[in-house]
C-alpha cells in the first residue's frame, strides 16, 4: 500500500493585523510551522505503516524554506518527500495547487491512499483536497474522524466522516483521497533517531516541467480566482464590561442581552 | 512569462520601507534604500503594490485567455442542500442573499435540489426567494455522495450555463463544490462573509476572512463561469415572499453517474447536542476555567434555557470534558451566531478565529485581562461559578414573563 499525505507550511500564528493608520501588515518574527490539520494526516499515514506496512510520502507545494516541514514529517515517521517548489506556482489559487499537488500524485505512480488535513490554519478554504480528488476523479471522504479498516485485497477503506449532525460511515474503493479532523488521532513527537535521519535525508525538488505542466497552467496565470484587496476587518465597538455584585451584573447584562434575543 | 511578475521600479522607490511592513511573506528587504524582493517567497498577493505611495511596483498580471463565452452564462444556482433529510437552513439563506444579488443582474434565482422525495419540500423555496427549480429526485440520490451530486451537477452547469453558483460553506458544501469548479473548470472562493455585484462587469465581489479572520481578501473570477463560491452559515439573511411558485423543471440521470466506488453504509446522529453548533442562534461555550467535567453541567444548564446550542474551547475538549464536534476554533469548527457566550473561556487567539464573527460576544471570566474581554460586547468579571447559575436563573425568569 503506497500512502501520500499532502501538507502546507503555515505561518504559526494568525494573528496578523493591519496597522490601521498605514493600513499595512504588521508581522513580527512570525515562524512556520506544519499545519495543524496536516499534523493529524502525517500521523494517521504513519499508523497505517504500522498497522498495515504502508509506504509512506510526504509531499508540499511551496517555496524552499517549505523544506523544513518536509523534514519534520520526515522526522516524525514518514519515509520519503517530495518537494514541489518552483517560482512559476507563486500566486497560485485552490484550483492550481490541487493541479500541481494530482500531477506530483500521478508522477509517483499507483497511490493508494491520499491523505490530507481537513484544510490549513492560513486559508481555511478545504478546497485543495477535494480538488485534488477531482483531478485525478478519485473518491473522496472528508472530515474522516476514523479509518476503520483497510482491505488491502478488496481495495477498500472503512471511515468515519464528520458532519454537522452527527457522522456517518463510508465504505470507498481504493485509490481515494481523504481529508482528516483533529479527532482521529494524536500526533506523535519526532524521535532523535527520526529527527537524525530525516536531517540527512535527500529531498527531491520537483518543478512544474517534471510535473509535465506548462507555466501558464499554474500560478497566478492557472488561477481563475484572483484576489483584488486585502484589507482589515472593521474593529468592534468597545464593549460593556460589568464588574462588581454578581447579581446586578447579571441583571445589567441580561437587559442588555434582551434586545438581541 | 519569462520572469515573475513583479517588479520594482527603482527611480521611483524611494526606500521609505512600506511595503516592507504590509509583506505577509516576509518577502521584502530593503536595501541600500531600495525595495528588493526575494521571489522564491512572494506569491504576488499585492499588498506591497497597494500600499506603496510612489507607485513603484508593479505586478503583471497575467492575460487570462477567455476560453468560456461569458455573456452565454444567466442566472444565480443556490446549491439546496439537506440535513436530515430536510432543507438546511443555511440554503434559506443563500436564497434571500440570492435575490438581493439577482436584482443587480437582472437575472433569476434558480435552486438547484438533489435528492429523494423532493416534492413535498419544495413549497418553502420558493417563498424564500426561489424563480425556478431544478430538481433531480432519485432514490440513488437520498444520502448526500460528493462524487455522485458533483457528476449530476456538473452536467446541470454545462447544460444551463448559470453565472453565479452558491452553496453553503458547510461539510457537504465545501466537499461538493471544489470538485465541481475542478471539473468544470472555474474559480471557487472558500466560506465567503460578503458578497457584492460589481454590475458594469457582472462580477461577483467575494469577501472572505483569511488568517482565521484577522484580514479580510476580496476576490474575484474574472473569466470563467460560474463564479463559485461557498458562504458562511448565519452570515446572510432568509427573506419571506409569502405565497409564491414558480418553474419546476425535473432533470434525470442515468446509472453513469453514479459513482459505484462509494458506498453510504450509515448515519449516527450526534446525540450529545441538541442543537446544531453550525446553526444555532446563540452559542454558549464552556473553556478551562470550569475546573473538571462535572461542571459542564452549568453550561448545558444555561445553554438549554437560552434554547442555545453548547461549544466548547480546546482546552476543554483535550481535557476530556466534551466530545470534539462540540470544539470551536481553529482546530474545530467556525461559527457565527447571534449571540455567542464564553464562559471560563480566556481567548487565545485559536479559539477567537472560529468565533469572533459572531455578532454579539458576551464574556463571562475572572480575569479582567483575559483577551477575550477585548472583542466582547458585553461582559462580566467574576467567578462563572457563581454568575453562569444566576444567568440561567434570571433567563429562566425572563422567559416566564
Amino acid at each position: 500500500m503506497k500512502v501520500v499525505v499532502c501538507i502546507k507550511q503555515v505561518p504559526e500564528t494568525t494573528e496578523v493585523k493591519i496597522d490601521p493608520t498605514t493600513n499595512t501588515l504588521i508581522r513580527e518574527g512570525v515562524t512556520s510551522i506544519i499545519n495543524p490539520f496536516d499534523m493529524y494526516a502525517i500521523e494517521e499515514a504513519i499508523r497505517l505503516k504500522e498497522r498495515y506496512g504502508a509506504k509512506t510520502w510526504v509531499i508540499t507545494m511551496g517555496p524552499p524554506q517549505a523544506e523544513e516541514a518536509l523534514r519534520e514529517a520526515l522526522s516524525m515517521g514518514i519515509e520519503e518527500a517530495i518537494h514541489l517548489s518552483d517560482k512559476a506556482f507563486a500566486g497560485s489559487d485552490t484550483w492550481a495547487t490541487s493541479l500541481v499537488l494530482a500531477k506530483a500524485i500521478e508522477k509517483l505512480e499507483n497511490v493508494d491512499l491520499i491523505i490530507c488535513g481537513k484544510q490549513a490554519s492560513d486559508g481555511d478554504t478545504a478546497q485543495v483536497g477535494p480538488g485534488i480528488a477531482s483531478h485525478l476523479n478519485l473518491p473522496q471522504a472528508t472530515y474522516v474522524r476514523k479509518i476503520q479498516e483497510i482491505d488491502m485485497e478488496r481495495k477498500k477503506i472503512y471511515v468515519e466522516r464528520l458532519l454537522e449532525e452527527g457522522y456517518e460511515s463510508l465504505e470507498i474503493t481504493l485509490p481515494a483521497l481523504i481529508t482528516v479532523v483533529k479527532e482521529i488521532n494524536e500526533p506523535r513527537l519526532p524521535s532523535l533517531r527520526g529527527k537524525i535521519r530525516a536531517k540527512k535525508q535527500p529531498i527531491p525538488v520537483w518543478k512544474h516541467k517534471d510535473l509535465g505542466l506548462k507555466e501558464e497552467e499554474v500560478g497566478l496565470s492557472g488561477s481563475p480566482t484572483q484576489v483584488v484587496k486585502v484589507f482589515s476587518p472593521p474593529p468592534r465597538e468597545k464593549g460593556k464590561i460589568f464588574e462588581g455584585d454578581a447579581n446586578e451584573c447579571v441583571e445589567k447584562l441580561v437587559k442588555e442581552l434582551k434586545k438581541f434575543l | 512569462m519569462k520572469e515573475k511578475g513583479i517588479k520594482i521600479i527603482e527611480k521611483k522607490c524611494t526606500g521609505c520601507g512600506l511595503c516592507l511592513k504590509a509583506c505577509p511573506f516576509g518577502a521584502i528587504s530593503i536595501i541600500n534604500k531600495k525595495a528588493i524582493i526575494d521571489l522564491e517567497k512572494c506569491t504576488l498577493c499585492g499588498a506591497c503594490k497597494d500600499v506603496c505611495k510612489f507607485k513603484a511596483i508593479v505586478i503583471f498580471k497575467p492575460q487570462i485567455v477567455k476560453t468560456k463565452n461569458l455573456e452565454e452564462y444567466k442566472g444565480i444556482w443556490i446549491f439546496i442542500e439537506e440535513e436530515n433529510y430536510k432543507v438546511a437552513p443555511v440554503s434559506f439563506e443563500l436564497l434571500g442573499k440570492a435575490r438581493e444579488l439577482a436584482s443587480h443582474l437582472n437575472t433569476e434565482v434558480v435552486g438547484i435540489y438533489l435528492g429523494y422525495n423532493l416534492k413535498e419540500k419544495i413549497k418553502d423555496l420558493f417563498r424564500k426567494g426561489a424563480d425556478k427549480l431544478i430538481l433531480i429526485d432519485k432514490e440513488e440520490l437520498k444520502n448526500f455522495i460528493a462524487e455522485n451530486y458533483a457528476n449530476a451537477i456538473s452536467y446541470l452547469i454545462n447544460k444551463y450555463k448559470p453565472e453565479i453558483f452558491l452553496a453553503g460553506a458547510t461539510s457537504k458544501g465545501r466537499s461538493l463544490v471544489s470538485r465541481i469548479a475542478v471539473k468544470i473548470h472555474t474559480g471557487l472562493t472558500a466560506d465567503c462573509t460578503g458578497l457584492d455585484i460589481d454590475k458594469e462587469k457582472r462580477l461577483l465581489i467575494q469577501t472572505r476572512p483569511a488568517f482565521g479572520g484577522n484580514i479580510m481578501a476580496q476576490i474575484i473570477t474574472p473569466s470563467f463561469r460560474p463564479q463559485m463560491a461557498t458562504v458562511r452559515h448565519k452570515v446572510m439573511k432568509e427573506i419571506e415572499r409569502g405565497n409564491s411558485w414558480g418553474e419546476i423543471i425535473e432533470e434525470n440521470i442515468d446509472e453513469s453517474f453514479i459513482d459505484k466506488r462509494i458506498k453510504f453504509l450509515e448515519f449516527i446522529p450526534d446525540v450529545s447536542s441538541k442543537v446544531n453548533l453550525a446553526e444555532a442562534n446563540i452559542i454558549v461555550s464552556g473553556g478551562r476555567g470550569l475546573g473538571k467535567k462535572e461542571n459542564f453541567k452549568l453550561i448545558e444548564e444555561l445553554a438549554s434555557s437560552l434554547g442555545a446550542a453548547v461549544g466548547a474551547s480546546r482546552a476543554a475538549v483535550d481535557s476530556g470534558w466534551i466530545a470534539y464536534s462540540h470544539q470551536v476554533g481553529q482546530t474545530g469548527r467556525t461559527v457565527s451566531p447571534k449571540i455567542y457566550i464564553a464562559c471560563g473561556i480566556s481567548g487565545q487567539i485559536q479559539h477567537l478565529v472560529g468565533m469572533q464573527s459572531s455578532k454579539i460576544i458576551v464574556a463571562i471570566n475572572k480575569d479582567p485581562q483575559a483577551p477575550i474581554f477585548k472583542i466582547a460586547n458585553f461582559g462580566i468579571v467574576g467567578d462563572l461559578f457563581e454568575i453562569v447559575p444566576l444567568f440561567t436563573k434570571k433567563i429562566k425568569e425572563e422567559i416566564k414573563k
